[in-house]
Order: C-alpha cells, then sequence, then structure tokens
C-alpha cells in the first residue's frame, strides 16, 4: 500500500512536471511563439475564441506570470485545454482529443502488447535452446532489426505492398467512402488499413523484447536456484517457466513501461506516415500548424498515458514478485 | 526511432531485478544480473582498456561494428574527398536514375543524391558523439554525485533524474522543435542531450552505489583519500564498460531521435543530412513517384550507424557477460567407461 | 511411478547389503574455455558406503565442488564430464539422458547448495517449492504433500506455517534448515552437501551441523560433504578427503587424517587451523597458490609449495598410495601396495 501510494505521489509530481513545461516552454522561448502564432491566425477566429487564447497564453500582461500560472492549472484540472487554432469555428481541443483516442488505442495498444507477449516469448525459448548456427547468427539479427527507424521501414512497405504491389492500403485508418458504424464492410475496412501500421509496429519492437527476454533468461538459467529445481528432478518445461522465465521478466516489466516512451513515439511517426488519424498524427498536424493549444493537450494525454502504463506494469511486478510487497 | 526500452533493475519502480544487482546496459537489453565485470576492485583505466581492445579484435560482431563506425567517420570527416558534387547545388535534371554520374540518381529538386548522402554523414557523426559524449557526461556528474553524497542531495538529484525519465521523451522532442522553428544541429545536439542523460543518469548511480562499500573504496577512505580522489581514481575506472556502453546507446538514440525529428520537418530543412533527406523525400511523395532510392538509401544509411553503435554494444554486453556468447558443444562421454 | 513418503527406510531396495552406495571410478570433468581445456578433476576414484559421512575439503579451485556437481550430473557448459563413471546404487550415472535421472533425482540423491538465498527460488514460496518436487515424482494428493512438507521442517525445528513464507523473509540459518529440510523429503539414500555452512556464523554453522547428523543418525543417509573448513568438518565426518588441484591429495578415516596426516598438504592445512585450546603456535600457511588447472606441471602439483618436497617430486607422476587404511598421493609414502588410481 505504502508502495502504491509513493508511486502515485510520484506521477502526480511528473503530472505536475509536465504542465509546468507546457505553460514555461511558450514563455520562455526565443521570439515569444504564441504571440506569433495568434497574430498568424487572427483572421480565422471568433473574438472569444482569440480572447480565449490570449488569456490562456498570457498576452493579456495586466496578470502577473504566478496569476496566470494558477489559471491555467485551474483550467486543466476542470477539462477546459481551450480551443483549437486549426479547426473551424476553433473547437474544443478536448473533443477533437477524444476522437482521435481510439484509433491509436486500437493499433498502438494492441500492436505492443502483441509484439511484448510474442517478443517474450521467443526470447525464452531462444536462451532455452542454445547452441547451434542460430544461437550465434539470430541475436545480431535482432539487434540490426531494433535500429531501424519506425518512419523508414513504414516507408519502405508501403513501398513494396503498397504502391508496387497493390496489396494493402497505406492511407487513412479506413475508406472514407464508407460510412463508420458496426457493420462487417466497415470493421473489415478498418482492419486492412491497420494491417501494414500494425505491422510495423510489430517489427520494429518485438526485436527488443526478444532481446532482452533472452539475454535475461540466460543470466537466470545460470542461478543456484535453477540447477537446485534440475536437481529436484522437475520437468524442463516446469523448470523454464516457473523458475527461470517467472523471475527472468520481472525486469522485462519495468523496461515495459519505461519503453513506452519510445514505443508513443513509434507510434507518432508510423501514424504520420501512414495517415492514420489517431493522437500521434493528430500531434504532428498541430505541430505543422502552429496549433499550440492543441499540441500542448496532447503532450499531456501522452504523459498520462505513459504514466498509467507504468502504474500497471509496477503492480503486476508488485504482483510476481513478492519481495517488492513487504514493508519498505 | 526504434523502441529501445530501458535496463531493468534501473526503472523508477526500482523493483530489485533478478538477483538483486544494478541494473545494467546493455544494447536495449534488460539483463539485469550482474553490473559489469563490477568483479573488480580497482581495476586500473588502461588495463581495463586494453583487455577491451584485445576483445573487440576477437569478437566478430565488435569487429563488423568497430569497421563500419569507422567507414562512417572517414566518409564524414573527408566527404569531398569521395563526392565531387556540392549536394545542395540544384543544377542537374531532376529526378534521373542512378548512373556513372549520378551514382544514386539526382533528387526531385536536381541535386546529385550520392553527393547528398555523403556529405549528410557529417551532421549525424557530429550529433551522435556529441549527445553520446555529453549525456554521459552529465550522467557522471549527477549520478555519481547523487550516490556519493547519498541524504537530501541523492533524494532530489533522483527525483529530478525519475522525473525526466518518466516524461516521454520522443513528444517533449517534438513540442520543443516546434517552439523552435527549425533545429540546426547545434539545437538538436543541446536538446537531445537534455533528454537522454536522465537514463544513463540512474544506471551510473546503480552502480556506484553497490561500489560504495566495497572494500577497496574503504580502504581508499581508510588512506585518508580526499572524495574527488576517489570517485575519480577508484571509481569511474571501474566503471570504464558501463561508461562505454552508455555512450554508444546515446549516440544510437541521438541517431534516430535526430532522424525523426528531421522527417517530421522540426529539423533545420537546408541542412543536409540523412534525416532531411528523408523530409523532403516525403514532400515530394517520392515513393508515389518511383523514387524510391531517395528514400532508401538515406534510411538504409541510418540503420547502417546504428547498427554499427548497436553491435559494439551488443559486442561488449557478451565481453562482459560471457554467458551470453554463441555456446560451444561439449564432447559427449562414452558410456563405455561404466564399470 | 509414485513413491510411498516415510520417515524409515523400509521402501528402499537399496544396494546388496555391505556393498557401497556410490563408488566413483576414474571421474574426470573438464572446462571448455577459449583459452584451452581446463581439467578441474582429474581421475578421482573413491566409495561411499550407506550411512557414512564423507567431508571432502581443499582449498579454492580444488575441483571439491566441480567433482560434486559431475557426480550428481548437474554441470552446465561450458563445464562437463570427460571421462569416468559414478555407480549409484548399481546404476552408472554418467551418460544417462535428464530424463532417466529424473527418476533419481531427489528420491534417492538430494542436494543442498550453498547459500539458500541463491538456491531457493526468490518469487515461490517454501511450500511452493517442496510440493513441486513431490508433484514431480508422482505425489499429487495435496494433503500428503501438506502433510510431508510439514514433517520435515518439523525434523529441522521449524514451524511448519512457514511453508507460506518466501525465501527473504526468513532468517539465514532458517533458510539453510529449510533446504536440508527439503533434501529429506524422499528420504534419500545420499545426500550431497556443498558448503552448506559457508554462508552462516560459527554458532548457526554448529548448530546446522548437529541437525545434520541427528538427521543422519535418524534416517540413515550417507552424505558427502564439501567444505573449506577442515576443523568443523572433522569434528561429524567418519571419513576425511583432501582434495589439492583436481586430484585427492589424502583419503582416509577421519581421525587418521586429523591427527596424523600424511600428505604434506594435509599438515599444512592442520597447521592453519591452530587449536584454540594447548599450546601456543606460530601461525603458519602454505605459501604460494595452487598450479594452474590448464597446464598442469608435471609431477606432483604440490611440489612447487612442499616443505618437504623431493628431487623427483618434480619430475614422477604420483599415484595414489595405501598407507595403513588411508590413500595418500605423495612419494615419500611411495610402499609396494598402489590401489592404482
Amino acid at each position: 500500500m505504502n508502495f502504491v501510494l509513493r508511486r502515485l505521489g510520484f506521477f502526480a509530481l511528473t503530472l505536475w512536471v509536465a504542465l509546468t513545461l507546457n505553460f514555461l516552454l511558450p514563455r520562455l522561448m526565443p521570439g515569444d511563439p504564441a504571440l506569433a502564432v495568434i497574430a498568424g491566425h487572427k483572421g480565422a477566429l471568433s473574438p472569444t475564441a482569440l480572447k480565449a487564447l490570449t488569456a490562456q497564453f498570457g498576452l493579456n500582461t495586466h496578470q502577473s506570470m504566478v496569476a496566470q500560472y494558477f489559471r491555467y492549472l485551474g483550467d486543466v484540472a476542470t477539462g477546459n485545454f481551450g480551443v483549437s487554432l486549426t479547426t473551424q469555428p476553433g473547437n474544443s481541443v478536448g473533443r477533437i482529443v477524444l476522437d482521435a483516442i481510439p484509433w491509436t488505442l486500437g493499433l498502438v495498444g494492441i500492436t505492443t502488447i502483441l509484439a511484448f507477449v510474442l517478443g517474450t516469448g521467443i526470447g525464452i525459448l531462444g536462451a532455452w535452446r542454445r547452441g547451434g548456427r542460430l544461437d550465434s547468427v539470430m541475436p545480431p539479427i535482432f539487434v540490426i532489426m531494433t535500429v531501424i527507424p519506425y518512419f523508414w521501414i513504414g516507408l519502405v512497405l508501403i513501398l513494396f505492398f503498397g504502391v508496387k504491389l497493390h496489396w494493402l492500403p497505406y492511407f487513412f485508418s479506413y475508406d472514407y467512402t464508407l460510412t463508420p458504424g458496426f457493420n462487417w464492410p466497415f470493421i473489415s475496412n478498418v482492419l486492412e488499413h491497420a494491417i501494414l501500421p500494425a505491422f510495423t509496429l510489430l517489427i520494429t519492437t518485438i526485436g527488443t523484447w526478444i532481446l532482452t527476454m533472452r539475454n535475461t533468461m540466460i543470466s537466470t538459467l545460470a542461478e543456484d536456484y535453477v540447477r537446485m529445481a534440475r536437481a529436484k528432478g522437475l520437468p524442463g518445461y516446469r523448470i523454464m517457466l516457473d523458475y527461470a522465465a517467472r523471475n527472468a521478466i520481472l525486469p522485462n516489466l519495468t523496461g515495459f513501461a519505461m519503453s513506452l516512451g519510445f514505443v508513443v513515439g513509434g507510434a507518432i511517426l508510423i501514424e504520420e506516415v501512414f495517415n492514420y488519424q489517431g493522437v500521434g498524427y493528430l500531434l504532428l498536424q498541430a505541430v505543422d500548424n502552429d496549433d499550440y493549444p492543441l499540441m500542448q493537450a496532447l503532450f499531456l494525454l501522452i504523459t498520462v498515458a505513459v504514466l498509467v502504463a507504468i502504474l500497471i506494469s509496477d503492480i503486476a511486478t508488485a504482483v510476481l514478485d513478492p519481495r517488492t510487497r513487504g514493508a519498505r | 526511432m526504434a523502441a529501445l526500452p530501458a535496463p531493468g533493475g534501473a526503472g523508477p519502480s526500482g523493483s530489485a531485478g533478478v538477483s538483486g544487482d544494478p541494473g545494467r546496459l546493455t544494447t536495449q537489453t534488460l539483463a539485469p544480473a550482474g553490473g559489469l565485470p563490477s568483479a573488480g576492485g580497482g581495476i586500473s583505466g588502461a588495463r581495463s582498456l586494453r583487455r577491451m581492445a584485445r576483445a573487440v579484435t576477437s569478437n566478430r560482431k565488435a569487429t563488423a561494428g568497430t569497421v563500419l563506425l569507422v567507414l562512417f567517420c572517414l566518409v564524414g570527416i573527408f566527404p569531398g574527398v569521395i563526392a565531387r558534387d556540392n549536394p545542395s547545388a540544384e543544377i542537374y535534371s531532376r529526378s534521373l536514375g542512378p548512373s556513372a554520374q549520378h551514382l544514386l540518381g539526382t533528387t526531385a529538386f536536381g541535386q546529385d543524391m550520392f553527393a547528398q548522402v555523403v556529405w549528410g554523414t557529417r551532421p549525424v557523426l557530429l550529433i551522435a558523439f556529441g549527445v553520446g559524449l555529453g549525456a554521459t557526461l552529465i550522467a557522471m556528474l549527477i549520478g555519481i554525485a547523487a550516490a556519493y553524497l547519498g541524504g537530501a542531495w541523492d533524494g532530489v538529484l533522483n527525483l529530478i533524474t525519475d522525473v525526466l525519465l518518466v516524461i516521454p521523451a520522443f513528444p517533449l522532442l517534438i513540442v520543443i522543435g516546434s517552439y523552435l522553428h527549425g533545429a540546426g544541429t547545434g539545437v538538436l545536439i543541446a536538446v537531445i542531450t537534455l533528454i537522454s542523460w536522465s537514463f544513463t543518469a540512474r544506471q551510473l548511480r546503480s552502480q556506484a552505489l553497490s561500489l560504495r562499500n566495497r572494500d577497496f573504496l574503504q580502504a581508499a577512505r581508510v588512506r585518508g583519500e580526499r572524495s574527488l580522489y576517489v570517485i575519480v581514481v577508484e571509481i569511474i575506472p571501474t566503471m570504464t564498460s558501463l561508461l562505454v556502453a552508455a555512450f554508444l546507446t546515446n549516440a544510437l538514440y541521438a541517431v534516430l531521435f535526430s532522424s525523426s525529428l528531421q522527417f517530421i520537418g522540426l529539423g533545420d530543412p537546408s541542412v543536409t543530412s540523412w534525416g532531411t533527406m528523408l523530409y523532403w523525400a516525403e514532400n515530394n511523395e517520392a515513393f508515389q513517384t518511383g523514387q524510391a532510392l531517395w528514400i532508401i538509401v538515406p534510411g538504409l544509411c541510418i540503420v547502417a550507424l546504428g547498427a554499427a553503435f548497436a553491435l559494439l554494444n551488443y559486442a561488449f554486453d557478451e565481453i562482459g557477460n560471457p554467458a551470453l556468447r554463441p555456446v560451444r558443444s561439449m564432447r559427449r562421454v562414452s558410456v563405455k567407461n561404466a564399470e | 511411478m509414485s513413491r510411498t513418503l516415510s520417515s524409515g527406510r523400509a521402501d528402499i531396495a537399496g544396494p546388496p547389503a555391505g556393498g557401497a552406495i556410490l563408488t566413483v571410478r576414474d571421474l574426470s570433468a573438464e572446462y571448455t574455455m577459449d583459452r584451452g581445456t581446463v581439467l578441474a578433476v582429474d581421475n578421482v576414484s573413491f566409495e561411499v558406503e550407506p550411512g557414512e559421512f564423507l567431508g571432502i575439503v581443499g582449498e579454492s579451485g580444488c575441483g571439491k565442488s566441480t567433482l560434486l556437481f559431475a557426480i550428481a550430473r548437474l554441470l552446465l557448459p561450458p563445464a562437463g564430464i570427460s571421462g569416468g563413471s559414478v555407480l549409484f546404487k548399481g546404476q552408472n550415472l554418467v551418460g544417462l539422458t535428464d530424463k532417466q535421472l529424473a527418476v533419481i533425482r531427489w528420491r534417492d540423491l538430494s542436494v543442498v547448495m550453498q547459500s539458500a538465498m541463491n538456491a531457493l527460488n526468490p518469487v515461490t514460496s517454501i511450500g511452493a517449492q517442496f510440493a513441486d518436487a513431490m508433484r514431480a515424482h508422482g505425489v499429487t494428493s495435496k494433503a500428503e504433500i501438506a502433510e510431508r512438507s510439514a514433517e520435515v521442517l518439523r525434523m529441522v525445528g521449524i514451524d511448519p506455517v512457514h511453508l507460506k513464507s518466501y525465501p527473504h523473509q526468513l532468517s539465514g540459518g532458517m533458510r539453510q534448515r529449510s533446504m536440508i529440510a527439503m533434501a529429506m523429503l524422499f528420504t534419500p539414500d545420499l545426500v550431497i552437501m556443498d558448503e552448506p555452512t559457508s554462508a552462516l556464523d560459527v554458532v548457526a554453522q554448529r548448530s546446522l551441523m548437529i541437525q545434520i547428523k541427528e538427521l543422519q543418525q535418524q534416517l540413515g543417509f550417507a552424505v558427502i560433504f564439501v567444505t573449506h573448513d577442515m576443523s568443523l568438518v572433522s569434528h561429524f565426518s567418519d571419513r576425511l578427503m583432501v582434495m589439492y588441484a583436481g586430484q585427492i591429495a589424502e583419503l582416509g578415516a577421519t581421525r587418521q587424517v586429523f591427527d596424523a596426516p600424511l600428505h604434506p598438504y594435509s599438515s599444512g592445512l592442520m597447521e592453519a587451523f591452530p587449536s584454540i585450546r594447548g599450546p601456543r603456535v606460530p601461525l603458519t600457511g602454505i605459501p604460494g597458490s595452487p598450479p594452474d588447472l590448464a597446464r598442469i606441471p608435471p609431477g606432483c602439483r604440490f611440489a612447487a609449495r612442499c616443505p618437504q618436497v623431493l628431487e623427483r617430486c618434480h619430475s614422477t607422476t604420483v599415484p595414489l598410495y595405501s598407507v595403513g587404511g588411508v590413500q595418500v598421493r605423495c612419494l615419500r609414502h611411495a610402499s609396494a601396495e598402489v590401489p592404482g588410481d
């Protein structure tokens, strides 16, 4: 319990830092970007929206920085993230973001879990069966797989499967001519559009899981308790699972949480390359259009998502490793 | 940019890992057990460097990685020798295929692609080494100081490190990049360094903590050596492999991060670099107009340079932890010895 | 093929009466490293009688642990058995597959390791670790498992409530004793112990040794006990084996080897552990260090450090000689009777 509370406290602190960064960065950058942007968008916004924005960025300077800061925090707490600069007539940022979340959750969420599960499984087997040419050849191949830039492999796959072979679609999350709904044509279309981006994400992330699990397993297999399990005459699969994998996976779980920051980054790039309208795509659109309110809200959302995932993996670790549960 | 999770045991949840050893860095692996040859009380920096040099030549992955890296460095230092053309000169016909005059053809702007790739090497290398060194140095400062000073200092530094570690790096880079409107090489180095040091700092602190109470350090203290001496002369040399691994990892991340930022347009588009080449390629619908090389070649270069760093890192893993090396088969004992 | 659990030995179809329970013949084990092959155990032969307590002592790197694991077929690459046989209750363990070994493991032959913190699975409870050993050998009834687990824990003086505990929740001594309890689950005929007391303080060491001895008298199993602590084991062992550089240096009844060591190495070891009573003697050690097993010197391996070395010790390969019931590998005791090794 104590453990969970401390973690929550830490997350709250991180969230606060993210908020403060959101607040400070535009004000610290040279050239006052906020001012320039609003000036650029002036013609396209309604007077109320404009007023809200200038207030949000503190451009009516009769409020002190500190007062603006607290006002900003208050706004966020009530779910007011401001108004988007790029959608007519200045839609609420909250609404725009909510629309994009399910797409990203589906694509990135499912694929990441799949990659983790598959990768971990392959890693366990890879460590169990040592020796032979596969053992010396596969790891370097996986190592190289992990350094391939997400966006590049996406482009290459589009080149072959989309443009050259015309096998799979690679633009948007579904065919715009179809009406969204829970009907099979729509759903199958969605799945079809998801294949290439999901596959890209899978092959770039799976290498890491395989390697880390394999290496951890190898170290674990050398431990005394594994030798003891052999001495007890336990069957091979039981040693592999209960004694080796159960211990080896613990650092992996921690790493999984940590890696989410990177997976998110990769997802952004993949959504960009495939024009998949998820949160990442939205973020880059916002960046292209200097739509700061939208951009800041998305940054917060991503941070929160990562924190939640870390919390989940911490809980999983606590469940699997009794040593972390004790009074600390 | 690839998904490179952090090594286990070094995550903010602080779980002890498999056998309670400090987190150890592998390429992007989570192998936790056994810091690096933490076997060693007081192995001198020179001796371990010599050992590393010997290890590099005998390990195939290390050799491959080193050869690649050296190749890229040569290209980066002497681009003019290899590619005659000015990479930014838009003087040729557009979108030509490969030929004798243009080894890789020309871009949609009429630039010689081969020259672009060759000249684009230098900024990437600068960023890689710049961030590699910078992040590792800052991490060393903060990580070791935190471990050594302990108490409130440790708590504060740790908190800062952990928060930075958890905030998603790439989105933060995007946000900063968008405010900056075009980040040149120097800015990229600075910004990526600030994002990257926290990870290494955590590992170094872990390692330093585990060494803190080792006998050889107690011996130094008893001899009356001052703290700074102990840190510099006794602790740092034992962490040589960890520092090298950290440098390689940070360099790798830097290459991937910077190319990704450039790809989405947050870099300075006037700088010729592999990432910006890909940016222009995508903006000009390269794959649809059949300009496959414009996409493939710069990407392959990123993969190759990244692979060089990654292979070296992995090889150092194997060197430090012999259990990871490929296994030779044992002679089978004949049953005829039964009596 | 389940086996009934009991605290007696009525269900054992053991070796022919009067025969040794373990016969090791010319056992060799080596490590295959990059820089060459290291012969850690060099043609070791000995026997263990049922119910006997055999102590094996020697300094670090002499091969005693490797010998132990070779006997139990627990060596992992790059280590492996390179020759010889291990006859356990009439069956040669060398050459058996894992599946064939699984039948014998734990039921007839169990192992106790040095550090229980490392030898017990940190993420499962003690009870679970007892249970999976039993289930692996056909005991499926939960009641039976629970009963037997509680029984063995009580044997070593631990409250069975600790079956639910995790290893890190127990004290060092308790952990060690629960490992011993685990080894008793099927009342094996032979228990191999690799320095089980080295991680404990002196008081706990002695109490553990007494416990082991009591169990041995109660249940009648044989023990091979490896340690570097000569004085500790000599109080409890029937026979003592001194190992040096992968070979047997001396092997005989404990009292004889301890009171009148024949090999210069053994006497050096004795002198290095002065008695707390008796006259004060200057502390002596054995200067130098053991030879590099990748480059074994010709002649006697102890010659470089031996205070009683002769000229021919450097060149003559030394066999084991039998002197009054004690085997010793020293040219000073060359006699007509050579047991062959």
